[in-house]
């Protein structure tokens, strides 16, 4: 088990070295520049400022000095946000991203594998159908479309919770969360059906009935157990589509969160924030897919003895 | 006395081609039915529709600024701040996120095909390398790539293009893959190879061809993906930009213009919606008529 999960992060670590090499120079090489777009300055100015930052030293030197940076923990002054460091930054929308992601998580995880059992266990009765409808326009209707949707009807019209912004402690976070878990409420309770439903059928089940086990102990120690491997298997995709999502949420809500700070960065070519959040995102990403591996692998020995 | 032709003789018992079985299936199936034919009039109505009006998505009419949507001639969905009409321009959007849409699985899927049926057929260590390869983009973060590649590849219709289809063709790639691997071990695959078929020759000829019910299944799945990817971040102000139209960029100044005006948000979110319900109905239909163990 300890090689697995060895195996697993060293693999987990070349790939976020890849990611961050790529990101980095992917980024100095697009068109464009930290100060290319501001006001018309002298190139005296312009050379200081691009001194200041070691913009002027030839591309390797300046991924040395980041890789430097990173194994210090220190990622540098922003190139946009004067007189914040790339850390300051994220420590301020962190707790933000984080939050909504979560919660949008455990409400997946609680409500889609209630619709999921609900629709198995009940075939083509009004759960099911409630549940198939939710997933179908969870996965058609996009967070951009829903979101706004929701604003309108929510906020502008019935007036119960803030349009957007953050300034109303936990209420302004309902709605970001919830239209942020609908699309994985929708795939969580399509994977546990269909597990379900399959799980059902097994020769192991049978065989548990018709020694006589009680129905709700057959479900407990028999079916769910198997029948929920997939859901955790879709624990490491789930957090690249929150990390997706947070983007778009953080954009419709105006959350002053990480995703956004993200695509501001890109648009404006803060290579410093830009690799700050690239770095975080990634081992977020890779260190839920290793999570999910190792439980997976806890709970399926087949999956430990592969390879 | 000649013979005609067309008189047709007592037939044999004709066997059901497989293809056919599937057709067959995929035509019950009348959700799917539906969708391809919804589908249809949305395609025909943003590539001719149009034309039905005498100005484009990008003239703006001065004396209709913000017309209401009363169904009157000639702004029947009515117009935007700038006296565009919306119409029009929800249908010119609609052209490009479909042809990107359709376009972009098409590429996706044949580079997935492609790369695949190699590593699958080559095994090895050249599949383990060309694996690995594939893993490490597949622990990226999605988003962060499609965004710096269309930043690298300088905006634009064909950098979005390209950044979509990069970080899509995996996943057909990836089940190619395992495809082609049982395939390369068949008989008529090594008869192919002791005949003197070159490997790339095979490679065309026997595995991607057999290869081609799984990639339709998967492949259909790719287009709502990659009108997603394309509407996102036309959304996020990354992908098509104004004037040109896009559903994203349409929905996106729809949602600033929400509190006065819901219908800017509203009539593109819808065909939005309705487009990428249509496609993952007929990607479930596909499924179950192509593969019914799998319901």
């Amino acid at each position: 088990m300890l090689r697995f999960i060895g195996k697993r992060l060293w693999h987990g670590g070349l790939t976020l070295a890849a990611l961050v090499t790529l990101t980095f120079f992917v980024m100095r090489l697009a068109p464009g520049g930290p100060f290319s777009r501001n006001r018309k300055i002298s190139p005296e100015v312009q050379a200081n400022i691009e001194a200041a930052f070691h913009l002027d030293e030839p591309l390797w030197q300046q991924f040395g000095r980041f890789v430097w940076g990173v194994l210090r923990l220190d990622l540098g002054p922003s190139t946009r946000h004067r007189d914040y460091s790339v850390n300051d930054l994220i420590a301020s929308g962190l707790p933000y991203s984080l939050t909504i992601g979560f919660w949008a998580i455990v409400i997946a995880a609680l409500v889609g594998v209630a619709f999921g059992l609900a629709g198995a266990l009940r075939r083509n009765s009004a759960t099911d159908y409630l549940a198939g409808t939710i997933g179908v326009v969870g996965i058609a209707v996009p967070i951009f479309v829903i979101g706004p949707l929701a604003q309108a009807f929510f906020s502008l019209r019935l007036e119960w919770l803030p349009v957007g912004g953050i300034t109303e402690g936990w209420r302004s976070l309902v709605l970001p969360i919830l239209v942020l878990a609908l699309p994985n409420i929708a795939y969580i309770s399509r994977i546990t059906r269909t597990s379900m439903i399959e799980t059902l059928r097994e020769n192991h089940v049978r065989t548990a009935r018709a020694k006589g086990v009680g129905w709700r102990r057959v479900l407990t120690s028999h079916v769910l157990t198997g029948a929920l491997l997939p859901v955790i298997a879709y624990l490491g995709p789930a957090t690249a589509a929150v990390i997706t999502g947070s983007i778009l949420i953080e954009t419709v809500f105006a959350v002053p969160g990480i995703g956004r700070h993200f695509v501001d960065a890109a648009l404006n070519r803060d290579y410093p924030l830009v690799m700050g959040i690239t770095l975080l995102y990634g081992s977020l990403l890779i260190l839920f897919n290793i999570a999910t591996d190792v439980v997976r692998a806890i709970l399926d020995p087949r999956i430990r003895h592969e390879r | 006395m000649s013979v005609d032709l067309s008189t047709p003789e007592a037939a044999p018992p004709r066997g059901v081609s497989t293809l056919r079985l599937q057709v067959r299936r995929f035509a019950a199936n009348r959700l799917a039915m539906a969708s391809v034919v919804v589908l249809t009039l949305i395609v025909l109505a943003c590539f001719f529709g149009p034309y039905a009006f005498p100005f484009t998505g990008e003239d703006a009419d001065f004396d209709f600024i913000s017309a209401p949507a009363e169904l009157s001639w000639p702004h029947l969905f009515g117009t935007d701040e700038y006296g565009r009409d919306l119409l029009v321009r929800v249908l010119e959007g609609g052209q490009v996120s479909l042809t990107i849409g359709f376009l972009g699985a098409l590429a996706a899927g044949g580079i997935g095909v492609i790369y695949g049926a190699v590593a699958g057929y080559a095994g090895g260590r050249v599949d383990g390398l060309m694996m690995r390869l594939v893993e490490i983009l597949y622990g990226f973060p999605y988003v962060i790539l499609v965004i710096l590649l269309s930043l690298l590849l300088g905006g634009g219709n064909m950098a979005l293009f390209a950044a979509i289809v990069f970080t899509l063709w995996l996943t057909p790639a990836v089940i190619v893959r395992a495809q082609a691997q049982s395939l390369a071990r068949k008989e008529f695959v090594e008869a192919a190879r002791a005949g003197g078929m070159t490997g790339s020759r095979i490679v065309l000829q026997h595995i991607v061809p057999n290869c081609i019910s799984v990639v339709i299944v998967y492949g259909s799945l790719l287009v709502p993906e990659v009108i997603l990817s394309e509407s996102f971040l036309s959304f996020l102000g990354i992908g098509i930009k104004e004037p040109q139209a896009s559903w994203g960029n349409l929905i996106s100044s729809g949602t600033s213009a929400m509190d006065s005006d819901l219908r800017l948000l509203l009539l593109p979110g819808t065909m939005l919606a309705i487009v990428l319900l249509c496609l993952n109905f007929i990607a479930d239909g596909l499924r179950d008529a192509f593969d019914p163990n799998d319901r």
